[in-house]
């Protein structure tokens, strides 16, 4: 098979927009895509984790190879390299999400850690029982569980904005669950990581904060693939992960207003994230370094820079353009398939992700048909269980898109599914 | 490199399509269910004992063919078996019924049915074949 353009993303044809944005150049600069296989890789997970660039892997490779040392002690000057280049990175991940300074922005391990660390440091220290949290039926299991945990600890309330049929948030709930002045915190996802849904953070964020309750978002799933300003959302700490916008696996960020996170006590005790330690106590460090306890991922930190770079390089406007052509192509095309149901809402108000059923196959027998062709789909509940409870449906299988991917993807896709009915037709 | 064709061979989606043993039983000596969370696969199985050896056993459930397939074949083996005899099947056993190779996740698909049987039968909460795959 080989990729030549022959179609519109769009699919819409004469309405398509011109442009400049050509995904078989991004394509080139993916190794992973240049490697010699026996079928070309049809990669359509890049919602579970995107694959890398050359700059980011060079970029990592460079701070390996030439000034790995620890940062922020040796006073020598491979040290004092790795520090500038760490540092560099908080700030370039600081612009691009329009924070008001780089100390607002500290690095963890993925959106997990970032959103754990809310609830342990901002939630522990300011939730007490008979407190409420507000979340969302489409939440990942990483924007559930934490609260389930500080929940059961603290004797708090969990309330959840239902989810409609056609896989939005039913907002009309919101102002019943914050009336009574107890939701303290509202954690609410940007993106859907299964339905694509677009939710409408500014609006939440309003309302949660006139009930008294700071405003926490997900965005793992956005800040990889559109332009996202983090004061014009409204919120009170954003969340993502490195891994799913072209960089490495083990670093992502929690973005913090500052004022919430000067008052926060630290999340992780160990070196780096004190001033001064004394046997029985200790001082805190400055914002950002005293939630970075312990010698941070720095060569994937570097990596995250270098994604940053890449990714404003391409422009998120356009990124998030493709992503919507493709999915808007994609839901086109899937409609040819019989038995095929889609989850979520339409595609102008969605990001580049859409899950479906097809007729009662399991999504994992699905799967593992496309599988054979070399296209890798997801199958499962994409860690979002209570979402697919919601649907009365045990899996979804699951493709997502981004700057790489081709519309002639999407046509194997839908050859694939066509075969699969085949297959396990009863 | 194993295509759909060598993973949905006709046997399985033989056993898939027209499964043995499937359904109920009405006032069983045993039932225990269990599920792969990793994709909602899930298995009932209901065991009628005499004399050492398993009478009547019925699954029912619902997961991928290959999940469904492996307890269809599982079922269809040890009923009437002795209990001992059941107690040897193991990992290998079920994968040479189902004539093929799988990756770590899909084995698990494969072994929830063997789960289910060893787990409801003798109480064996461990994972069938834990401990080489451990060590793979």
């Amino acid at each position: 098979m080989t990729f030549v353009s022959h179609r519109h993303p769009a699919g819409a044809g004469a309405t398509a927009p011109v442009q400049t944005f050509d995904p078989q150049a991004v394509r080139a600069q993916f190794p992973i895509f240049r490697e010699p296989r026996a079928r070309p890789l049809v990669y359509l997970d890049s919602a579970a984790t995107s694959q890398k660039p050359d700059a980011v892997l060079e970029a990592m490779g460079r701070y390996y190879s030439t000034f790995n040392a620890n940062i922020h002690r040796g006073i020598y000057q491979i040290a004092e390299e790795a520090t500038a280049a760490y540092e560099d990175s908080r700030r370039r991940v600081a612009r691009f999400i329009h924070a008001g300074s780089p100390r607002e922005v500290i690095f963890t391990r993925n959106s997990t850690e970032a959103l754990n660390l809310v609830a342990h440091s901002w939630g522990r220290s300011r939730l007490e029982a008979g407190d409420a949290i507000v979340l969302t039926v489409m939440e990942h299991h990483s924007n559930l569980v934490p609260w389930q945990l500080l929940a059961s600890e603290r004797g708090i309330e969990l309330r959840f904005i239902p989810v409609t049929e056609g896989g939005e948030l039913d907002l009309a709930a919101l102002p019943r669950l914050l009336a009574d002045g107890r939701a303290k915190l509202v954690s609410v996802v940007h993106i859907s990581n299964v339905l694509g849904t677009v939710n409408p953070i500014p609006e939440i964020a309003r309302q949660a904060h006139a009930a008294g309750a700071v405003m926490v978002v997900d965005a793992s799933q956005s800040v990889p693939h559109c332009p996202v300003d983090v004061q014009a959302l409204g919120a009170d700490f954003v969340a993502f992960t490195g891994h799913k916008m072209l960089g490495p696996t083990g670093i992502g960020a929690l973005w913090g207003r500052r004022s919430l996170l000067e008052e926060m006590p630290p999340f992780l005790g160990g070196g780096e994230m004190i001033r001064e330690v004394k046997l029985t106590g200790s001082k805190w460090n400055d914002l950002p370094w005293k939630f970075e306890a312990g010698t941070m991922p720095i060569a994937e930190a570097v990596g995250l820079g270098a994604a940053v770079d890449y990714l404003e390089s391409l422009g998120m406007e356009a990124i998030f353009t493709h992503d919507r052509e493709l999915v808007a192509y994609a839901m086109e095309r899937l409609r040819e398939v019989p038995d095929l149901e889609i989850l979520g809402p339409p595609a102008d108000r969605r990001g580049g992700v859409v899950a479906f059923t097809l007729d009662d196959i399991h999504p994992h027998d699905v799967a593992t048909v496309l599988d054979a062709d070399g296209i890798a789909l997801r199958a499962g509940h994409h860690c979002a269980m209570p979402l697919h409870e919601r649907f009365g449906i045990p899996a979804t299988a699951r493709a997502s898109f981004y700057c790489y991917t081709l519309p002639e993807e999407i046509d194997a896709l839908v050859k694939g599914l066509h075969r699969a009915r085949q297959v396990f037709a009863r | 490199m194993s295509g759909f064709d060598d993973i949905y061979r006709e046997n399985i989606l033989d056993h898939y399509r027209n499964p043995r043993n499937h359904g109920t039983l009405e006032s069983p000596d045993i039932t225990y269910e269990d599920a792969n969370p990793l994709c909602g696969d899930l298995i009932r199985m209901d065991f009628k004992l005499k004399d050492g050896t398993i009478e009547q056993v019925r699954f029912s459930g619902h997961g991928c063919a290959i999940s469904q397939a492996s307890a269809s074949m599982l079922c269809e083996r040890v009923e009437g078996m002795a209990l001992e005899e059941a107690k040897k099947i193991g990992r290998d056993d079920v994968l040479e019924m189902l004539g093929i190779e799988l990756g770590p996740v899909r084995l698990k698909c494969a072994l929830l049915a063997l789960k289910t049987l060893k787990a409801g039968v003798y109480g064996i909460q461990q994972w069938p074949g834990e401990e080489e795959e451990s060590t793979r």
